[in-house]
Parts: C-alpha cells; structure tokens; sequence
C-alpha cells in the first residue's frame, strides 16, 4: 500500500479512522495542515502522542475559518481546557463532527455548544443576542434584535421557560432542513 | 415561597448551580470537555446508576460484561459519540479487547464487517475523486455558499444523465448498424396505399452549392445532415442478421425509447427522494423562519471575504424582509370588508390579463411554427437570402425566446399589484414562468401535428401529408435540433453581449444609468428553467433525432463553463438567498414535470400518428407501436397469451384500481405518521414542564427540611442548600448521590 509514512503507526491511523469520518490519506492530510499552521511547534513524528497544543488566534486564521463569525466558540468548544487550545485530536475531532458524514444528533450537539456563549447549558436570550449580532455584524436596531430574539424563543421554546434547553434546540434544528447543509466545513 | 422562583428561573448568568439538574442524564451528554477527572468519574457514577443517555449508554453496558456479545452489534459507531478524541480512542481499544474475549465466530464476522466497512469507505473515497468537477464545485461553493453549489450540481447531474442515455441509444441501435456484416433492409412496398407514400425525395442539395448553404444546412439539419444518423430517417433498417441471430432494430428503437424515460424518471425519483421526505415531514420552515435563520442560517464553507460580507448582508435582508412580512400579515388581518372586494377584483382583473398575455403569446409560436413549416416546403430557387432563410427555418425558436424573455419581466411587475405576501410572491411568479416556459413547447408540437396529420382518406392515403413531409419524423427531429442549437447560441451570447459589457459599465461608468441598472446577480430559479427547458427538449427530441442526447451532453458540458465564468467574473450573490434544501426539491420537481411533459408527445406519436412510409425503421408499419405486438405473438409458447392479457382491458382496469387503493392507504399513513409526530411534540413540552414542577417541589421539600433542621444561612443559602442536605436525613431520598461540585463550573 502506497509510501510508508512514519507520521502516525497503523495502529493509530487505524484508531483515527475509526474515531472520525475521514480516511487515511485524508488525516494525513489533515497533519499537513496542523503543521503548517506552526512548523516550529508541531512535531512530523507523532508516532508517540506529543502533547502539542497550538492556540486559538492560529488556528482561528484558518482559511477556511478567518471568515466565519462563530470561529472563536467553534475553537473553544472543541478544545479541553475551554481557551481554544487545539491538540491534534480536538483538531481532528472539529473537522470530523463539522464534515459531511457526522450526523444530525452530533452536529446538533457541538452546535448547541457553540451557540451557548455562556457555557450555561442553555441558550438564553443574551446567547441569542450575541449569535444574531455576530451575523449581522450589529446592523440591527436594538428593537429588531429584541423582536427578533423574542419570536426565535417562541418558536422553539417548548417547555416555557424562555430560554433554549438541549432538547428545545435538538427538536428545532430536527425541524431545519438546512442545518445539514450550512453546519459543514470542508476541509 | 420566596427563593423558589429565584434558583429555579435564574435569571442571572453563570453556570446553572442546582445540582439535581446536573445530575439528570440528559445533561450528562452535554458535559464540556474537561480534563479533570472529576467530569470522568461523575459521568461514570451518573452512568452507572442511573438509567441511560445514549452517550453512556456503552460505558454502563460495558460494567456487565458478560452480556456483552448480545449489545456489540447495536453499540452506537464511535464516531458518532461526543466524546473527545482521547476518550474515544479509548473507547475503541476497549472495544476491541472486549472483541478478543468474543468467541472466534464472533471476531471474524466483526473482522470482516470492519474490513468491508474499510472497503466500502475506499470506494466511496475514490468515486468521490472522480466526480467531474469536483475543484471548481468546491470553489463556487467558497465563493457564493450553498444555494448556487445546488445549481452546479444540477447541471452536473443532467451532463450524465443525457450522457447515459447517449450510451443507450448507441449501444442499442447505432452499434448494430456499424458492426453489422451486412444488413437487411428490405422496403416491402405497401401494394394497398401504393408508392406515392414511399417516395422520398433526395434531400441533398444538387448542382452547384455556394458555401452558406452548408452552413444553413448545418444550422438547421437539412441537406447533407438529413440522412445522416443524426436522423430518425437514416435507420431504415428491419432486421440486422449476425451470424447466429438476427437483431429486430424497430423493436429495439422503440425499447431503448421507453427505457431512457423511464430510466431517467427512476433516477430522478431517487435523487428526489431524500428532499422530498424532509419537505412533507418536516416542512415547518414557516413555523420557525426566525430559528432557522439564526441557527442555519450562516454557510459554514464560506472562505472568501466579499461572500462573507454579502451573506451577512443578505442574512440581515432576509431578517429584516421576515419581520416585514410579519408586519404584513398584521395588515392582511386587518383589512376591512371593502379593501378585500377592492384585491380580490384587481386580482381577478390581473389574472385575465395574464391569461390573455399567455394566449398571445402562444398564438405567435403557433403561427410562426406554421409559417416556417410553409417556408420549409416550398422550392428551393425560390429561397430569399441566406440571412432570411436562417431566420425563417429559426422563427419559432426565436419567437419562443423572446416570449420566454418579456413573460417574466412582466410577471414580476404585475405581481407587485396584487398585494400578496413576499414568500407566496415569488412561489407564484416562479410557478407563471415554468408554466410558461414549458407550455411553449407544448405548443410548438401541437402546431407542427395540426401541419403534419390529415384525415385518412383519397385525398390523404397515408395519414400524413406525404407530399410535404415524405419524412415527417425528420423534420420534427430538425425542429428539436434547431431548439437546442438555438438555445445553446442564446446562453453564449447573452453572456458575451450582455452580461459582460454590463460588468464593464457598472464597474467603469459612473452614471445614474449603470447605478439603477446594478450589478447582475444570478438569478438560480431562471438559470434552472432554462436548463430544464433545454433538457425537456431532449427527451423529446431523442426518439426523432438519437445523436440529440450527445449534441446535449456537450452542450451542458460547455455551459457549466460559462456560467462558471459568468458567476466568478459578473455576478454578486443574489441579495435574496434561494435556500439550499428547498433548492434541490424545486429543481427536481421542475425536471419531473419536465419529463412528465415530453413523455406526452413521444407517447402519442408512437401509438397514435401514423409512422412515415418511406424511412426510419417503422417503414412496414402503420403505427410504430405495432412492432410490439408482432413480435411479442413470434414468441414461443403461452407468452404470447399471457402478454396479452396483460393488456387487456380487464388487467388494466384492476390494477388501477390495486395502485388507487395502494396510494391512498400510503397517504393515509403518511397523514397518521403526522399526527403522531404532532402528539410526541406535545408531549415533549408536558414533560419539560412537568420535569421542571418536580424540581421545583423537591427544592421546596428540600428547603424546609433546611429550615426546620434549623440551619439558617441567608446569604449563602442557595450555594450551601446541597452541602447542607448533607448533614440532615435526605427528605424522602431526594439525593441518590452525593451532589458533586456542578460540573458546568469553570
């Protein structure tokens, strides 16, 4: 089977591949990335499991996150420590539940997290504050926001308590037909 | 019950501090990512007694082993777990030591099932690189977001679907030809309707041929290309007789014309699937327009700054559009009694006006079709110029056009009178112009039919008027041709003549005109029409004409290239984005009725038009159809009996009746898989209610067993009311666990 790599062993290539919805070539590509991102910091040889972790305002810049307005909490939320330090397998582990393949019930979990800014385990009205100004860039009047916040709880507020819980969300975005689509990075 | 209220509907920010919510397995699954093993171990105990969230249900399943084989096969992949990756790493190798202690049976079916799983993402990983266009999808869909992605991929899905039904025809019918060794095609003359209908004048043009007759020619498929294989005519073949069997050609023409429509239809009807189910069980859109927007609304795969910024304004257009229609709605409500009267006569008035503008425009291409058909069989000395000539063989084409170009300018500016919502607005003008583009087509063959057919009779032997259309299925082949030629020409040249020139005056000029005028954006539904169009042509053109397929599958070819040139170079994303998910289910919908409208005229042609006596493969014939029956009655044994009672009478109408009855019990379910789904949400909302009753009571029950314990702490009393219950008898067993530091905190 094509070049011998001694990036990873099979063993764990074999493990990514199991955890993730990517194949081989596409975790070492995966690698390629990681390491241009701090070619200094990130070993080629992670046959023994360094702990290298890159910060968040590097991996933010990403080409294919520089753009998005949730980049930050989309960081955070995969990384163990909360500050958007990245190790290889959060790296790995963001681009697999972002990807075409992971599932509605994940993705809408690591969504729910991302759009919790306030780590509360809800979605209130502040939280939903924040996500509709980070996509409006603020271009809303202050009435607008509070309208429009308003009328977001009352759609998918089922137990009446004005703000978002997991299941309120999970069954929202069950009934968003375009979640699927938008909710997907390609890497 | 003062401080109720205030733990329970915290109203300030932080991490939520009732602790009997942490514990809730519904929560486990949410745990953030902490290192700490504190989360480990809370998980583990939250697991281990109570009972399960999906996300433990593996590691409580895991504390029985010795039941393990039964729920190896129903463990959820894990990947799909929330874990983090260190976590499921582990995981993974537990599962494999747990897939060592299985008997040898059970490892080597779950080595097997992995190694086909591997396979398969292989495969799937190699076609995935072999899809035509893979890069320039990927940039498009950086650039403009998913909505214009769908459009792209529609066309790559007509390129291979025209090129598949190329291979069809070749295979079937133009193969035998070529490689036959000598082919038989005997013309047994008709002694009863005499020769006049056999005779078939030569077509190419004799003596000496100026130059732009061959361009003329090449334009409209006529002269050295009619009795070329591009035509029906050209297949005057019975039987084609190899060494061991002889090869029935009709039969096999009017086969492969039944299999491409039907192949397309199934194909179509898969691709749809997926859509179509979300669109009825799931089309709530307009219930929660506003969440959708927020939490769907953002294309994750946008890489580029300036389609940022455009999506962000056209998220903030579409919010502000939402709230307006909103507003509107209030303002339908309210109308009054009179300003109803007022609408629903401007409505009717407008309407009328349409259907008259509609009958106008169908009277022209009828007209123009009749015209051109008159100019075609007149003498050729008798020809105007070679201009004239292309623009009258070309007439109906370009009458249909320009209807197709003034009809939804006038749509749209009609429907602003007639006061509906913005949503049903653009439905409604979307519906006008698909009616009005198919329909013309519609039109166009029902003028050539009215010139083709006349009544069996002296004056009319041969149930066409042979004198004018020896070959009648040629011409119509000629007419299908020149559409698709001359729609290929007008998507060339609107975008060189029109859309560039635009660029460069809106981007160099600074007048009023070019700042009214704007930029041009890329308007998906009239692209997809004029596909599907193109398409639709096809299909019907195909059984006339067979090489149409390949001429269509390069022409769609070359399209996706312009229209990529013309999205990256000319446009800006559309201010009023056309959603991905309801995008693949219109294109579809639009194609079916499409295919659905071309099976009508091939249809009727095959079973009720008189075949041409002097060409093609039903020369011997009276109906194409008919080669059917005689070959099914050359079949051996009880075949013939039982294919035809299958047509009879009898079978047809019970199986109608089997298939009406077989619809309306799914449609049936469909409305009961509704209802339930309607009654489970319902339900959903009682029990978060009622979760959040019983919390509430328990920590009412909980702070008077504080209370009466004597324990007062007023400021604290909150954070310290778990660690208090500690020391005091647990009311009732409130707390199967000893409540852990909340393991939301930071």
């Amino acid at each position: 089977m094509g070049n011998k790599q001694t990036i990873f062993t099979d063993e764990q290539l074999d493990a990514y591949q199991d955890c993730t919805f990517f194949t081989r070539k596409e975790i070492l590509r995966l690698h390629g990335r990681y390491h241009e991102l701090a070619p200094h910091l990130v070993p080629m040889d992670y046959t023994h499991d360094p702990d290298v972790k890159l910060p968040s305002a590097l991996i933010v810049n990403m080409p294919e996150l520089k753009e998005n307005p949730f980049r930050s909490r989309i960081v955070e939320s995969f990384s163990e420590d909360g500050e958007g330090n990245l190790s290889f397998n959060d790296f790995v582990d963001m681009f697999s539940v972002l990807s075409e393949m992971a599932p509605r019930e994940l993705k809408a979990i690591y969504a729910f997290k991302i759009y919790d800014f306030n780590t509360d385990n809800f979605i209130c009205k502040e939280d939903l504050e924040k996500t509709l100004n980070k996509l409006t860039r603020e271009e809303l009047t202050p009435e607008e926001v509070n309208l429009v916040c308003e009328k977001a709880i009352e759609e998918a507020d089922l137990d009446g308590d004005s703000k978002l819980s997991f299941a309120d969300f999970e069954n929202m975005i069950s009934r968003a037909p375009d979640f699927l689509s938008t909710f997907h990075i390609r890497i | 019950m003062d401080s109720v209220d205030s733990v329970f509907y915290s109203e300030r920010l932080g991490p939520s501090n009732n602790p009997l919510l942490d514990q809730l397995p519904s929560y486990q699954s949410l745990l953030y990512r902490r290192k700490s093993s504190a989360t480990g171990s809370t998980k583990r105990r939250g697991s281990s007694r109570r009972h399960l969230s999906s996300s433990s249900s593996w590691k409580w399943k895991g504390d029985k082993v010795e039941e393990k084989p039964k729920a190896v096969a129903h463990q959820r992949l894990i990947c799909e777990l929330p874990k983090t990756m260190e976590e499921k790493r582990r995981d993974n190798v537990q599962r494999m030591e747990q897939a060592r202690d299985l008997s040898s049976w059970k490892q080597w079916r779950q080595n097997t099932h992995h190694s086909l799983k591997r396979l398969k993402e292989d495969c799937m990983e190699l076609l995935r690189r072999l899809k035509l266009w893979r890069g320039d999808i990927h940039v498009i869909e950086g650039m403009f977001g998913t909505g214009i992605l769908s459009y792209f991929s529609f066309l790559r899905f007509l390129v291979l679907l025209n090129f598949v039904i190329f291979l069809l025809m070749f295979c079937f019918i133009m193969l035998p030809i070529i490689i036959a060794p000598h082919t038989s095609g005997n013309a047994t003359f008709d002694l009863y309707n005499g020769r006049e209908c056999s005779n078939y004048p030569s077509t190419s043009r004799r003596g000496l041929v100026v130059f732009h007759q061959y361009i003329t020619d090449l334009l409209s498929g006529t002269g050295f290309l009619e009795e070329t294989y591009l035509f029906y005519g050209y297949y005057k073949v019975e039987s084609i007789y190899f060494p061991k069997f002889s090869y029935n050609l009709p039969l096999a023409y009017l086969l492969v014309t039944i299999t491409y429509l039907f192949l397309s239809l199934i194909w179509i009807v898969k691709r749809s699937a997926a859509g179509f189910k979300r669109n009825l069980v799931q089309d709530e859109d307009r219930f929660q327009s506003f969440c959708n927007k927020i939490f769907a609304g953002w294309d994750f795969c946008i890489t580029n700054e300036t389609a940022a910024r455009l999506k962000q304004s056209s998220l903030l257009y579409e919010l502000k559009t939402d709230l307006e229609e909103e507003r509107i709605k209030q303002k339908i409500a309210d109308r009054t009694r009179r300003e109803k009267c007022r609408i629903y006569v401007l409505r009717l008035v407008l309407n009328l006006f349409v259907v008259a503008v509609l009958a106008a425009c169908f009277f022209s291409i009828y007209r123009a079709t009749i015209y051109s058909q008159e100019f075609q069989s007149s003498q050729f000395d008798q020809r105007p110029n070679f201009i004239l000539e292309l623009i009258f063989e070309y007439l109906p084409s370009i009458v249909i056009t320009l209807a197709n170009f003034i009809t939804p300018l006038m749509f749209t500016l009609i429907i602003q009178f007639e006061d509906y919502s913005p949503a049903f607005e653009i439905r409604f003008t979307l519906m006008r112009c698909v009616f009005m583009r198919l329909a013309s087509i519609g039109v166009l063959l029902f003028s050539l039919w009215s010139q083709i057919t006349c009544d069996l009779g002296p004056k009319c032997p041969c149930g066409y008027k042979h004198s004018d259309y020896p070959c009648w299925e040629s011409r119509v082949g000629q007419e299908m041709y020149k559409l698709t030629i001359f729609d290929f020409i007008i998507i060339g040249a609107v975008t060189i003549f029109v859309e560039f020139p635009r660029k460069l005056i809106v981007t160099y000029c600074d007048c009023g005109l070019a700042k009214w005028w704007g930029q041009q954006e890329f308007a998906i539904p009239q692209n997809v029409l004029e596909i599907v169009y193109g398409q639709t042509i096809c299909w019907i053109g195909t059984f006339y004409c067979p090489l149409l397929p390949a001429i269509c599958t390069i022409k769609y070819f070359i399209v996706f290239y312009i229209k990529k040139m013309t999205l990256v170079k000319n446009c800006r994303p559309a201010t009023r984005p056309f959603r991905a998910s309801s995008s693949n289910f219109f294109f579809l919908v639009v194609l079916l009725i499409g295919l659905a409208l071309a099976c009508v005229p091939v249809i009727f042609s095959i079973a009720q038009i008189n075949s041409s006596r002097a060409c093609g493969p039903f020369m011997n014939y009276t109906k194409s159809w008919e080669v059917v029956p005689e070959a099914v009655s050359q079949l051996p044994g009880g075949l013939p009996t039982f294919f035809f009672a299958l047509s009879s009478e009898a079978f047809a109408v019970s199986f109608f009746v089997v298939t009406c009855l077989a619809m309306f019990y799914v449609i049936a379910l469909a409305g009961a898989h509704k209802r339930v789904v309607d009654q489970l949400r319902e339900q959903l909302a009682m029990e978060g209610r009622d979760k959040r009753f019983l919390i509430q009571k328990l920590c009412q029950a909980q702070r008077t067993s504080v209370r009466s314990a004597g324990v007062q702490s007023h400021a604290d009393r909150d954070r310290q009311s778990n660690r208090g219950a500690q020391n005091h008898d647990d009311p009732g067993g409130v707390f199967l666990a000893q409540p852990p530091v909340s393991a939301t905190h930071v």
